[in-house]
């Protein structure tokens, strides 16, 4: 069901050490503040090709990313919230979204096309087909026996190779973790009007764990820790995206804002001040990184 | 005489990729009905997908991600329109978007006479996309080079295999005069009529050269290509898959710029291939070159 807290258990982020909670956080504001400055350069006309931000829902892969650092990663087309959560280098994200021979492709890809091959991160490019990424992880896990993370989202559910590809990893029962990442949009049109069958049911059909979660971070830690002892697994989580599906505009105020209510609960546990100091700092990094001075040379204007 | 005939070529290099070069073969249906006309090895390696042709070949191209180097089988190039995606949007474009290539050997096996969605021939189809090599071999030397550039260049390779050619332990050395009519540049089946064809238009008084081309995308115009339409003056390339956009028309347009001299081409009409004759649209033979020729030289 989609609602800010389905799934989640009572006080579930106690069960996770402070040092973890505020790693996550980092993250999101990783992501959030990066963004921004994407925003802006956006607004001023210095990005020209599109992007596909994860603005609202990059609670998720800030949980991923502390709990499966060494699995291959097969992301979607809006990954920038995968990319950096990651450990993926920043600098090389705004090159590429520049279009700069500095970009992780030299500036060839773009937004919807993130690689990252670095600093013990294999990252493999989405090629805009949605859905693409999940038998190619399927097939990288068949190929290698290592484990891997197929993140797609609720559109991509719905094609047939997709379901297709998990049935195969059920049947080779390969190391692969599933997230579906529901936004409930694909471009504009909600889930309940593309189809009336739920993507966690046909996926434990197959025969395998799945689970309906909303993006809590905690939550979707906790269940990632659990399912992963035993992969192929599943994990469907609602998220709100803030922005269109490919730009910068905006159409209606988000169901939840879960960036605030993950501020919220840190401020409750007693980290009002730490995570003052982390967005402060990441804020500072952020303006850094897309600094008008520095940013424009390369581009020479 | 040759020892191996193509079929056993295949089945060798596919056997010692998979036995001894920790190499992977995917398709399906692989052990049905004699192994893919028995090019397919019974041995380690050999994974059988389901009948799922987009994520069938989606999982072959991860494969090849993580440096598989896997031979993808496709028993019917008809397939190829549900296989194709993940090979042109990912395999054929990951080089030039991201620097790193997704080496894929694709058997691609076409047929005459299956009806219309078995007997498709779509080299030309994949010739259109950046990023492939697209090969036709017909002889086991020509089958052992292909392997060979597929193992020495990392770029996907679409192999048009031909059933007709499985049992060919021939090598096809081209035929040169010195006082020729015509230049017939030969691609996939037709290359086991236009011998024959050229013994037909011999007795009408027509010398032609006969040049075997296998090698599709790169196409490098060489001299052996040249030489002989210099002295023919004319040339006419032969093809297995359709004329309209084809191999047949691209490459004529290729030899004609390169030596001045006018070359047509021959491929199937612009027309579905359908079962029964006059309705099949089959790849040219002997008497279509033939008649082709000579309206040609009217």
């Amino acid at each position: 069901m989609r609602l800010p807290n389905f799934n989640v258990q009572a006080e579930v982020a106690k069960q996770f050490s402070s040092k973890l909670s505020l790693t996550i956080f980092e993250r999101m504001c990783k992501v959030r503040y990066f963004e921004l400055g994407v925003i802006d350069a956006v607004n001023k006309k210095e990005i020209t090709y599109p992007v596909y931000l994860c603005s609202g829902q990059e609670a998720v892969a800030a949980a991923l990313s502390t709990e499966i650092r060494n699995y291959l990663i097969f992301a979607q087309h809006r990954a920038h919230d995968v990319y950096l959560t990651f450990g993926a280098s920043p600098e090389r994200l705004r090159d590429e979204l520049l279009g700069l021979p500095t970009g992780t492709s030299q500036g060839r890809a773009g937004s919807n096309c993130l690689q990252y091959h670095e600093n013990g991160i294999s990252m493999f490019g989405h090629h805009g087909l949605i859905g693409e990424n999940v038998p190619q992880g399927v097939g990288a896990a068949l190929g290698s026996g290592k484990k891997t993370v197929c993140i797609f989202g609720d559109g991509a559910a719905e094609e047939d190779y997709v379901l297709a590809a998990i049935g195969f990893a059920v049947t080779y029962k390969l190391p692969v973790l599933f997230i579906c990442i529901d936004n409930n949009l694909s471009i504009l049109t909600p889930v309940e009007v593309r189809r009336s069958w739920s993507i966690t049911k046909v996926v434990k059909a197959f025969g395998i764990p799945a689970i309906d979660v909303t993006d809590d971070p905690w939550t979707v830690l906790q269940h990632t820790r659990k399912l992963t002892q035993d992969l192929p697994a599943f994990i469907n989580c609602y998220v709100c995206r803030n922005y269109w599906h490919v730009g910068i505009g905006i159409d209606d105020t988000p169901e939840w804002d879960r960036y605030q209510m993950v501020k919220e609960e840190l401020i409750r546990l007693g980290h009002k001040e730490t995570i003052q100091d982390i967005e402060e700092k990441i804020r500072n990094d952020m303006e850094k990184l897309w600094d008008r001075e520095l940013l424009l040379k390369p581009l020479g204007k | 005489m040759g020892q191996r005939t193509v079929a056993e070529t295949i089945r060798e290099i596919s056997r010692k990729h998979l036995e001894e070069n920790n190499g992977i073969l995917l398709g399906e249906c692989i052990s049905a009905v004699g192994w893919v006309n028995n090019t397919v090895p019974n041995c380690k390696g050999i994974v059988e997908l389901p009948m799922t042709d987009v994520a069938g070949a989606g999982i072959a191209v991860g494969a090849a991600m993580v440096g598989r180097r896997p031979i993808f089988v496709i028993r019917f190039q008809d397939f190829l329109s549900l296989n194709g995606s993940p090979l042109i949007n990912y395999a054929a474009k990951s080089k030039d978007l991201h620097g790193w290539s997704t080496p894929i050997f694709i058997r691609a096996l076409a047929s005459e006479g299956l009806g219309p969605v078995h007997s498709g021939v779509l080299h030309s189809v994949f010739m259109h996309f950046p990023g492939f090599r697209v090969v036709s071999p017909m002889t086991p030397r020509e089958y052992d080079k292909v392997w060979q550039e597929f193992m020495k260049y990392d770029d996907p390779m679409i192999v048009s295999e031909h059933r007709e050619s499985f049992q060919n332990s021939e090598e096809m050395a081209d035929v040169v005069n010195d006082t020729a009519d015509i230049t017939l540049f030969a691609i996939s089946s037709p290359r086991f009529a236009v011998e024959e064809a050229a013994k037909m238009l011999l007795k009408k008084g027509i010398t032609c050269n006969i040049v075997h081309i296998f090698r599709l995308k790169p196409f490098d115009v060489q001299e052996r290509y040249l030489e002989p339409l210099r002295r023919s003056k004319l040339g006419l390339v032969i093809d297995a898959s359709f004329e309209i956009c084809g191999a047949s028309r691209s490459i004529a347009y290729e030899l004609t710029h390169a030596s001045g001299y006018p070359v047509k081409a021959l491929g199937l009409l612009d027309r579905t291939k359908c079962l029964c004759p006059p309705y099949q649209n089959k790849a040219p033979d002997t008497r279509q070159i033939y008649d082709t020729v000579r309206n040609i030289l009217k």
